[in-house]
């Protein structure tokens, strides 16, 4: 086997060296019963081509040649070459978590730029190394504002992403949390009165996202200092960082939990992704994950090391802030890449043309007579529109003509069956718009 | 120091400062093709205080000086490309790159977890058959691929636990965890809302049955065990360590951390596991990629599958697969979609590469280990006899006499050209040197790391400091943690001078050799 880099002869040098007359022997240990003794039924082996062939056949069954319009948590953006050369060096790419510090300051140096660059783009004071991804993010910024504040009651913004809701109930249900859900506004945003209504001196948390599902940038700043009066914390998710280029952060939120893939990962059908969580100086003892610290070598030289693991489930077993025990590395390591590629103006730009072709898209389809925009709050590359009749029923004709239509809104909000979530990105063309709104004309003009 | 050193050779690296020390304004790495719609003002669009002018003191660098910084920091790391990784219970093996290759595919790669399923039958085809691969392997009858880390996984298997004793009219109190588990384990219990008791290990390092029998009551929802331990060694009274959880209606989780020693060879579902995860970037072969992204499937027996974190994927008629989040008795869901698809297609071509021959990869994994213990016997002292598996743990006794631990020999070890051995761990071996060489190092490569481990052995006999001292050979040398927990600095600012803010009075520039080898 191509992987294996034994002989038959030094297998057989190293079992005699060992004392052993046969592999079988060392695992006598195994008690024998319980030992196989057929070998597993598994397809393969495959050569390296064979496995080349059995994926391309699977990637054939996919989407390959249809325009789409979904975002909703993973968004189609452009991604440089570079990253990909770069995450794909051996030493990136085969070396693990940088413990020893000084074969590994090439992993600790990316972490920390990453740490600095979350920073900068989030408005907050420190950054870790990366979480899972934006939904766990979001739900261990929770759980630390829980921590900081010995609360347990957590208001849940209703338009924060349905299966970062989701995770938040699993993980609550047995930490303790009390989750509440509050409804939006008419304009798409936050219901400020039932904000204020619920807001008690019990609330550990506020979650928002923005912009939030529907594709509506929230009040953060206002939603801040309503937060702050009543001793709770302000946690802003967020699910499409390219906004930052040109939207302000969230700077007054006191936990930022994003989700980086728009950061030069692939939607690769749901991950990996790399999550973000960034906060308050003050409140790093109770960050949890990976963080890497600037220090010196004995000679004064600089370096960098993980720190402040006295949080981590490694030494602090079930006293720690969180179990998690790995960051996404690689994952964040693609993001360090591609921002330093985009640099400030390359993420600004980019930003400017989510926009503008978001308002190209809206503009195009306001022109049907029976599509209306939803909520009238500002947007970023997301928007929501209300249809005649089903959306499911629109996107199965839309498939017709290639188009992946929007997401369904009424999958996760029965009461909006009529609404799709559009999202165009600078990846999406001038044609494909067009396309779109031509196709979703005649569609909406024939009879159901 | 003459020790003559048949790894490594020193060789310059490149220095190199924070991005944003080369940043300068005006500069560009990427040009996106110009707009083809009209522009919009973003201050009508966005409200003007919604709106800023770009990222303050982001970088603004060329494309070259973007490629040479991370090529640069690149070169600083040790990584299984270069040479053995014997991290015990990390299984640092070879990441083969046909497996990149393929999770890049267009078609693959460019897939969004909500297009329509009718559209995504060959990803969810990947899933369908590495499902069935991994119950193979495992001898369960149900699998997750949902949670992102063994952590995770772990966190899922106690929540279908958890659920499955909730549905039976009580959750229970406790979970017990071995002394030799990983750190994990009790953190994720208290995660899942879980006591947690520790069992001390009897002195062969395994688990003591009869205390075993005595802590298993009616309160105990499960045990977490890690097979084969942190010691390398097989639990050999599992079965009926199986069979008194289960008389008290517990149930048995297995931390499948250390399946490179099992798989091909035994299955947990067939020795009384009633849930395990699987760490895919061990066994499995995806990247560690420095930390990560990992990925850890959770597989059960039937009893625990009507829990399953949604979504599941069914097989409708016609063979159609299909995502269902419609399950009523689920946990929910543990991250966003479906899970970490890109992991779950190289692990895929991981085992496609070797088929039933990858019980051929578990063998030279146990032969290695057991010739490096062969070899260094009496060298390193042996704190527990039991036969090893796919890892040894000594402990660093005999060197202690002169006044040199773990942690030295790890350092040196590094001036031979390897990767350290894991150090800290298990808990329950002071001075642990915890080694798994995996099947991935040939002969020659661990005939290479006995000398190596031989020759330092020497040194902490004759020349204590310059082990105590090491490493001598890296761009760095030991680096002050304490200093840094202090007072942390975790990311840069625009008022940071280069090449950092501390001690500058003794500040030595790079490159600076110690000559010592």
């Amino acid at each position: 086997m191509r992987y294996l880099p034994k002989s038959p002869t030094e297998r057989q040098e190293m079992l005699e060296s060992i004392g052993a007359a046969s592999a079988e022997e060392l695992f006598s240990s195994i008690p024998e019963r319980y030992r196989l003794t057929e070998p597993l039924k598994l397809p393969g082996p495959l050569s390296e081509a064979e496995i080349i062939q059995y994926f391309k056949e699977r990637a054939a069954e996919n989407s390959s040649g249809y325009a789409s319009f979904l975002g909703a948590g993973v968004y189609n953006h452009l991604r440089s070459v570079i990253t990909d050369v770069v995450i794909q060096r051996g030493e990136f790419l085969t070396s693990y978590t940088p413990y020893q510090a000084e074969i590994t300051q090439g992993t600790l140096q990316a972490i920390f730029e990453f740490q600095t660059l979350m920073c900068q783009l989030t408005g907050q004071e420190v950054a870790n190394a990366s979480m899972y991804d934006g939904s766990t993010a979001t739900t261990e910024a929770v759980l630390m504002a829980e921590r900081l504040t010995g609360r347990r009651r957590v208001l849940v913004a209703r338009s924060l992403h349905p299966e970062y809701r989701d995770v938040l109930r699993t993980y609550g249900r047995n930490c303790g949390s009390l989750l509440e859900e509050l409804p939006y506004a008419k304009d798409g945003t936050l219901d400020v009165a039932a904000l204020t209504r619920s807001l008690r001196g019990d609330v550990a948390a506020v979650v928002v996202q923005s912009p939030n599902f529907f594709g509506v940038i929230e009040e953060t700043a206002e939603l801040a200092r309503l937060v702050k009066n009543s001793g709770a914390l302000l946690v802003v998710a967020i699910t499409e960082g390219v906004s930052l280029g040109l939207v302000k952060p969230p700077a007054e939120a006191d936990i930022v939990a994003m989700e980086g893939q728009s950061f030069g990962l692939a939607p690769s059908y749901g991950g990996p992704f790399v999550g973000v969580i960034a906060s308050r100086d003050k409140f790093v003892r109770q960050l949890p994950g990976r963080l890497a610290g600037e220090t010196t070598d004995t000679e004064g030289r600089r370096g960098f090391v993980l720190t402040l693991a006295t949080r981590e489930q490694h030494i602090r077993r079930e006293k720690a802030t969180s179990n998690i025990c790995t960051n996404q590395a690689l994952c964040a390591l693609a993001a360090t890449v591609h921002l330093t590629l985009l640099g400030k103006e390359g993420l600004r730009e980019m930003a400017q043309q989510n926009l503008s072709k978001a308002a190209f898209a809206l503009g195009e389809l306001e022109k049907i007579p029976a599509v209306r925009r939803a909520f009238a709050g500002p947007f970023f590359n997301e928007f929501t529109v209300e249809l005649p009749r089903s959306v499911k029923l629109v996107n199965a004709q839309l498939l017709e003509e290639k188009i992946i239509g929007p997401f369904v809104l009424g999958t996760a909000y029965p009461e909006l069956t009529k609404h799709a979530l559009v999202c165009v990105t600078e990846t999406t063309t001038r044609a494909q718009i067009e396309k779109l709104a031509v196709a979703l004309r005649r569609i909406l003009e024939r009879p159901l | 120091m003459t020790t003559k050193i048949n790894k490594a050779t020193r060789h310059t690296s490149q220095n190199e400062g924070l991005i944003f020390e080369k940043s300068s304004p005006g500069k560009r790495a990427f040009e996106l093709p110009p707009l083809d719609v009209p522009i919009v003002d973003a201050n009508a669009l966005l409200g003007a205080h919604h709106r800023h002018d770009g990222v303050e003191h982001f970088p603004e660098v060329s494309e070259i000086e973007v490629l040479r910084h991370f090529t640069r920091l690149s070169t600083w790391n040790y990584a299984i490309d270069l040479g053995m990784y014997p991290l015990g219970s990390c299984t640092m093996k070879y990441n083969p790159r046909v497996n990149e290759f393929v999770a890049r595919l267009e078609g693959l790669a460019t897939e969004h977890p909500y297009q329509p399923q009718e559209l995504s039958q060959g990803c969810l085809k990947v899933l369908r058959l590495l499902e069935r691969c991994l119950l193979e392997i495992t001898g369960m009858d149900a699998i997750t691929l949902q949670p992102a880390a063994g952590a995770q996984g772990e966190l899922t298997g106690l929540l279908l636990i958890r659920a499955y004793l909730e549905k039976q009219g009580n959750a229970r109190k406790k979970v017990l965890i071995p002394d030799s588990a990983h750190g994990t384990n009790p953190a994720t219990a208290v995660i899942a809302g879980y006591e947690v008791e520790n069992i001390k290990s009897e002195s062969h390092g395994q688990i003591d049955v009869d205390k075993l029998r005595d802590l298993v009551t009616e309160n105990v929802a499960a045990l977490m065990i890690t097979n084969p331990s942190t010691l390398g060694i097989f639990e050999q009274r599992i079965p009926e360590i199986a069979e008194i959880l289960h008389a008290k209606g517990a149930l048995l989780y297995m931390d499948g951390a250390n399946m490179n020693a099992l798989t091909g060879i035994t299955r947990p579902g067939d020795f009384g596991v009633d849930v395990m995860h699987l760490n895919l970037h061990k066994t499995f072969s995806t990247p560690h990629g420095g930390g990560g992204p990992g990925t850890g499937p959770v597989a059960m027996k039937k009893f625990l599958e009507p829990f399953r974190p949604v979504p599941v994927l069914v097989e409708k008629e016609g063979g159609r697969l299909a995502l269902d989040s419609n399950r009523a008795d689920s946990i929910g869901r543990v991250k966003a979609f479906v899970g970490n698809f890109g992991l779950l297609v190289r692990a895929l071509a991981y085992i496609l590469a070797y088929g039933p021959g990858v019980r051929q990869a578990t063998e030279d994994a146990v032969i290695n280990a057991n010739y490096i213990r062969k070899n260094l016997e009496g060298v390193f002292d042996l704190p527990y006899e039991l036969p090893s598996m796919h890892e040894v743990v000594f402990s660093d006794a005999i060197q202690k006499k002169n006044g040199v631990n773990t942690m030295d020999i790890a350092k040196r070890l590094i001036d031979y050209g390897f990767h350290p051995y894991t150090t800290a761990f298990p808990l329950i071996v002071p001075g642990a040197l915890m080694i798994e060489p995996t099947e991935s190092e040939s002969k020659e490569e661990c005939d290479l790391f006995i000398e190596a481990m031989r020759a330092i052995a020497q040194e902490a006999a004759e020349n204590p400091a310059l082990v105590k001292s090491a490493p001598h050979t890296t761009r760095v040398r030991r680096l002050d943690e304490v200093g840094a927990a202090r007072k942390p600095i975790l990311r840069w600012k625009p008022t940071d001078k280069p090449e950092g803010r501390l001690h500058h009075a003794h500040k030595t520039p790079h490159p600076e050799p110690t000559p010592t080898v």
